[in-house]
């Protein structure tokens, strides 16, 4: 029988199709992880609801643990508690920036129209002199910025709350 | 009737025809940033009409997957407000539909998520921070074209007064409603309305547009009664389960 620690650490192996550096630990996305007898019982929750990344992911944790041992895998995806980009580790912050994707960052309350544009450093540079462009990007959870100082175009990865 | 299962298609109902109207502006948005926010949007309802279905296939308990509903019915079982099977129109028109229906999604899953009904609540929860999002984009559109052109003015005032005999229909309530109401289930239009009313008339106002003389006021789809426009959505929406049954990816 397999120890549920070795489990999480076989998940640290498994990468977001979408932001290949950050795990799926990274993102916080692993709800559970229960272990009995030879099968194993994986609950996540989706990021976004439409999030077409999901089902590869689920495939990718059985595959990634099917590697590991001769395993029944099953996984089960909750809606509840929801998502947050809190649980985004400090690691997985880390490697979004290093990547070249600004890391979500604390944001005013959505209600406030035009006012508030949240501070975005650019992941490039630090400069925090940077525009959104657009609040929708090449995925769901993010939006598309640039940066006024060097001018490089980015993603940030919105906060989700 | 199974009011549970009732009222989950009235809300993935309404999810999958603005989602699948947003998703037939792909490839045509006026920059490509809105043609991506768009999609993006799109993809957010599909992916809460997905979450809704498959709710509603174990509540009605036939064995209906969430395929299955999304893909086989007929016009009239479909329970979505008239106000999203409208044409998209120009721009403007899509983002005053989007605006309208916004305005009134976020009071709603702020209640929903209150609901007695775990998955419900769950459901709300989720589509709630995605529905804030949405509701900031299409605002801010409104502000911009309404309080931007001559053009542009008259576009959206032209939108809106099309589209709000629809905007009643929003708050429709009957015994589907008052059952689920008395467990706790679901919420009181009332609030809603009151929510809605105060939201609508601010963005409307700073974007200098007139909320029109309501001298019709249509609804049906709750009840399965629409517009022409739903049988062609559908044609598309449907064609590939019509024809290769059981078709999957």
């Amino acid at each position: 029988m397999v120890a549920e620690k070795d489990v999480w650490n076989y998940l640290e192996e498994v990468f977001d199709p979408e932001v290949p550096v950050l795990t799926v630990l990274d993102l916080g996305i692993v709800q559970k992880v229960k272990v009995v007898g030879s099968s194993i019982h994986v609950v996540i929750t989706p990021t976004y609801t439409g999030c077409p990344a999901m089902q590869r992911i689920e495939e990718d944790i059985i595959e990634k643990l099917n590697e590991k041992g001769d395993f029944e895998v099953s996984v089960d995806l909750v809606l509840s508690p929801a998502w947050t980009t809190d649980w985004i580790s400090e690691e997985g912050k880390r490697k979004l920036k290093e990547y070249g994707i600004a890391p979500p960052e604390d944001e005013a309350d959505k209600s406030v129209l035009f006012a508030e544009q949240t501070v975005v450093p650019c992941p490039n540079c630090d400069e925090k002199d940077t525009k959104m462009i657009s609040h929708f990007g090449s995925t769901a959870c993010k939006a598309h910025y640039q940066c006024n100082s060097c001018l490089e175009p980015f993603d940030y990865f919105k906060c989700l709350r | 009737m199974n009011s549970l299962f009732e009222y989950l298609l009235r809300l993935g109902d309404d999810s999958l025809i603005i989602g699948h109207r947003l998703s037939e502006w792909c490839g045509h948005g006026p920059i490509l940033e809105e043609d991506i926010a768009m999609t993006n949007l799109s993809l957010d309802f599909i992916g809460q009409a997905t979450s809704i279905y498959k709710y509603a296939g174990e509540v009605e308990d036939k064995g209906r997957s969430a395929d299955d509903l999304a893909f086989l019915r007929f016009d009239r079982e479909y329970k979505n407000l008239i106000l999203l099977e409208q044409p998209n129109g120009d721009f403007g028109m899509t983002m005053m539909k989007q605006f309208l229906f916004d305005s009134y999604r976020k009071p709603l899953f702020e209640r929903l998520i209150h609901s007695s009904d775990d998955m419900i609540a769950a459901i709300a929860a989720k589509s709630l921070k995605e529905t804030k999002y949405h509701l900031k984009h299409s605002s801010e559109w409104i502000i911009r074209l309404g309080d931007g052109t001559e053009e542009s003015r008259n576009r959206v005032q032209d939108s809106l007064d099309t589209l709000w005999r629809y905007t009643s229909e929003l708050f429709f309530e009957d015994s589907v409603d008052e059952e689920l109401k008395s467990s706790g289930i679901v919420p009181s239009m009332d609030g809603i309305k009151k929510d809605w009313s105060s939201y609508v008339g601010e963005i409307l106002n700073r974007a200098t547009l007139t909320i029109p003389i309501n001298n019709w006021e249509q609804e049906g789809g709750r009840k399965g009664m629409h517009s022409e426009h739903l049988g062609y959505i559908l044609t598309e929406l449907q064609y590939m389960q019509r024809a290769y049954p059981g078709m999957e990816w």
